[in-house]
């Protein structure tokens, strides 16, 4: 029977959870609703590791949605790149729930946690759809799921802090300007060319040549997808979204929301835009690659003044997103690669971060680091997580973020820019500072008398520890990420005209 | 494109995206610049709706009928897809609108107001009371 639903693993991929999500708010009980989103991420995880698997060797998986043949029909094409995304998604989708359960039992009223595992849910299922759709309008669709589905996640942080409120409205307005934009941009494209499947807009587009409508097509996506992803400056939304949502949403959010669009953006350039002309290429090299590096530097110094732990680490991903910009916008298959490589990496590193704050704020109710001095004693299981997860976010060797770092600056200097690779170093030395601020109060500083913290659940624990864990041995052992990475930049990159002209300077 | 080009035949004959372009400034000035949370959602209506014109504008085909299979094969119809694009991306606006609204009156019960400037005053004094009571508990 298994081997019979093989075929369909591209739609199972997005209808598992989309199924469970209305199914945890119809059983009412809440320990029924967590099993049943349980159950549905770990089989969501299971069919995208299959499917990992089988495009690995660089095939491509194409689902026929209701049979309809593409380009009529939607379709769902699965590649190295967005087989990739989808690992990654429902593998942070899977570690987060068991978390996530004796999290919210002491945050919310018990007739809430029902809504909680619904917005998960469809946030997931709209993550996944994003990743693996073949079809453009689709992309806007299921962002939209999970937009919406996120916005609902901040505004649970209500609870614990009122601004919650405020920053999921911020959220809500600049997240549909974004997807508004990705539209309009979307609607130029079909103008043109009169189709919405991916593969058949890159060959179209090639044949329309470079119109004015391709170019505003082309900036509206971009300004579209960047406010989705927060690129500097777009950013806006970022802090207060993520420091004000529930820990587990957090972590969620951050480990995959930032990702998923920033794979939409490389599907769109390098797929269907495939920087037929030059001034693609321009855009990438003269604003998104300056505003990278923007980011880097803005957002990590302004990181250095943060209070709260949760905000800190907000803004450290507006720096990272920084990263992953730059990688892309060197527009060399290493740099892509880089991109790619750090886009997992810094999911796996944030998740444990935003994991081990959570338990900082289950047990003490607060992330702000006045109220954290000494914890590194009473929680020492947490600390030791969250240290682990900083150097990580430095780039220290043995953890992901050295790997990252590592393909980042290989990447810069072969584009021959020693400066670029100067200043990833430098940023890093800025991430240092930011991580040693909280090392230092959690371990260094006496710790203020009659505060009765204990270590966290073990529920709490072992998922922290997972992501620890997987960012300490992707750091070692790098194959698997790095094979995966170049065949997913490979299969992204050989379809562009950049090549080409690179071999022409 | 030239001056040559704006011709009244042009002016007149894309008048849907004329008036897109105008809806959509709108919109997006309103949501920019309004301060009431309610005003800034309207804005963001307007700014959708004008997209919704951009696509059902570019479906027009002139003497087309609606896209239904009368038998006739020479019948002349406008392009159904961007309706029916139109009619998720219509939902999608409900549910953010939606969505919107019930935040509103979230905020409206625990901030008791839904100015962004008064919300911002009282954000601000909680960060400062944050700040001054950390470390102390």
């Amino acid at each position: 029977m298994l081997s019979s639903l093989t075929p369909h693993l591209p739609a199972l991929q997005v209808v598992i959870p989309l199924i469970a999500a209305p199914l945890c708010t119809l059983f009412v009980n809440r320990h029924l609703a967590w099993a049943i989103a349980f159950t549905a991420s770990v089989a969501a995880f299971l069919v995208s590791a299959l499917l990992l698997v089988s495009v690995l060797d660089g095939a491509v998986i194409s689902y026929q949605l209701g049979g309809w043949a593409p380009p009529w029909g939607i379709e769902y094409r699965i590649d190295a790149a967005n087989a990739f995304v989808l690992f990654i998604v429902s593998l942070i989708g899977a570690l987060v729930l068991p978390y996530a359960r004796q999290s919210i039992e002491r945050e919310f009223d018990a007739s809430t946690h029902t809504y909680f595992y619904t917005c998960y849910l469809l946030s997931l299922t709209g993550f996944l759809g994003v990743a693996a759709t073949g079809d453009a309008f689709n992309v806007f669709v299921f962002l939209e799921i999970s937009s919406l589905s996120s916005y609902a996640l901040v505004a649970f942080g209500a609870k614990r802090d009122r601004r919650a409120l405020t920053a999921a409205y911020n959220y809500l307005i600049m997240g549909t300007i974004g997807a508004t934009f990705f539209v309009i941009g979307l609607g130029f494209l079909y103008m043109v060319t009169g189709t919405l499947n991916m593969a058949d807009l890159a060959v179209r587009l090639d044949d329309v040549g470079d119109t004015r409508v391709t170019r505003v097509a082309f900036v509206f996506i971009l300004v579209g997808v960047g406010l989705k992803l927060a690129m500097f400056p777009l950013h806006l939304w970022l802090p207060n979204a993520y420091s004000y949502a529930p820990p587990p949403a957090a972590a969620f959010l951050a480990a995959t929301a930032t990702k998923v669009a920033l794979y939409v953006l490389l599907r769109f350039m390098f797929t269907i835009f495939q920087f037929d002309h030059p001034i693609q290429g321009l855009t990438f090299e003269y604003v998104v690659m300056p505003l990278a590096i923007a980011a880097m530097f803005a957002a990590s110094i302004a990181a250095v003044f943060q209070e709260d732990i949760k905000r800190l680490l907000a803004y450290s991903s507006i720096a990272q997103v920084g990263y992953m910009l730059l990688g892309v916008a060197l527009l060399t298959e290493t740099g892509l690669t880089a991109g790619i490589i750090h886009l997992f990496n810094h999911a796996v590193t944030k998740g444990a971060l935003f994991l081990a704050v959570g338990c900082f704020v289950y047990q003490v109710g607060s992330s702000r680091l006045g109220d954290l001095k000494g914890i590194g004693k009473t929680m020492p299981w947490t600390t030791a997580a969250f240290a682990a997860g900083g150097l990580s976010l430095i780039g220290v060797p043995l953890t992901v973020g050295f790997i990252s770092k590592w393909y980042l600056i290989q990447a810069s200097l072969e584009a021959g820019s020693l400066l670029i690779a100067g200043l990833i170093v430098a940023s890093s030395l800025i991430a240092m500072v930011y991580v040693w601020r909280i090392i230092e109060v959690a371990y260094l500083e006496p710790a203020p008398e009659g505060r009765e913290a204990k270590e966290a659940p073990l529920s709490m624990i072992l998922p922290t520890y997972a992501l620890v864990a997987a960012s300490l041995y992707f750091g070692i052992n790098s194959e698997l990420t790095s094979s995966a990475a170049s065949v997913a930049a490979n299969a992204l990159f050989s379809a562009t005209n950049l090549a080409s002209e690179g071999a022409s300077h | 494109m030239t001056w040559d080009h704006m011709t009244a035949e042009f002016l007149v004959g894309h008048y849907n995206y004329w008036m897109t372009i105008i809806l959509m400034m709108i919109g997006l000035y309103v949501v920019v610049s309004r301060g009431n949370l309610v005003k800034k959602i309207v804005g963001l209506n307007l700014f959708q709706t004008s997209v919704f014109m951009l696509y059902i504008s570019m479906a027009k085909i002139f003497g087309g009928t609606a896209p239904i299979l009368t038998g006739n094969e020479d019948e002349v119809y406008s392009n159904p897809l961007p309706h029916v694009l139109i009619l998720t991306a219509i939902v999608v606006g409900v549910a953010t609108t939606a969505l919107g609204l019930a935040l509103i009156i979230r905020i409206r019960e625990s901030f008791d107001t839904i100015e962004e400037d008064e919300i911002f005053d009282i954000e601000q004094k909680m960060a400062e009371h944050a700040t001054s009571t950390s470390g102390e508990r």
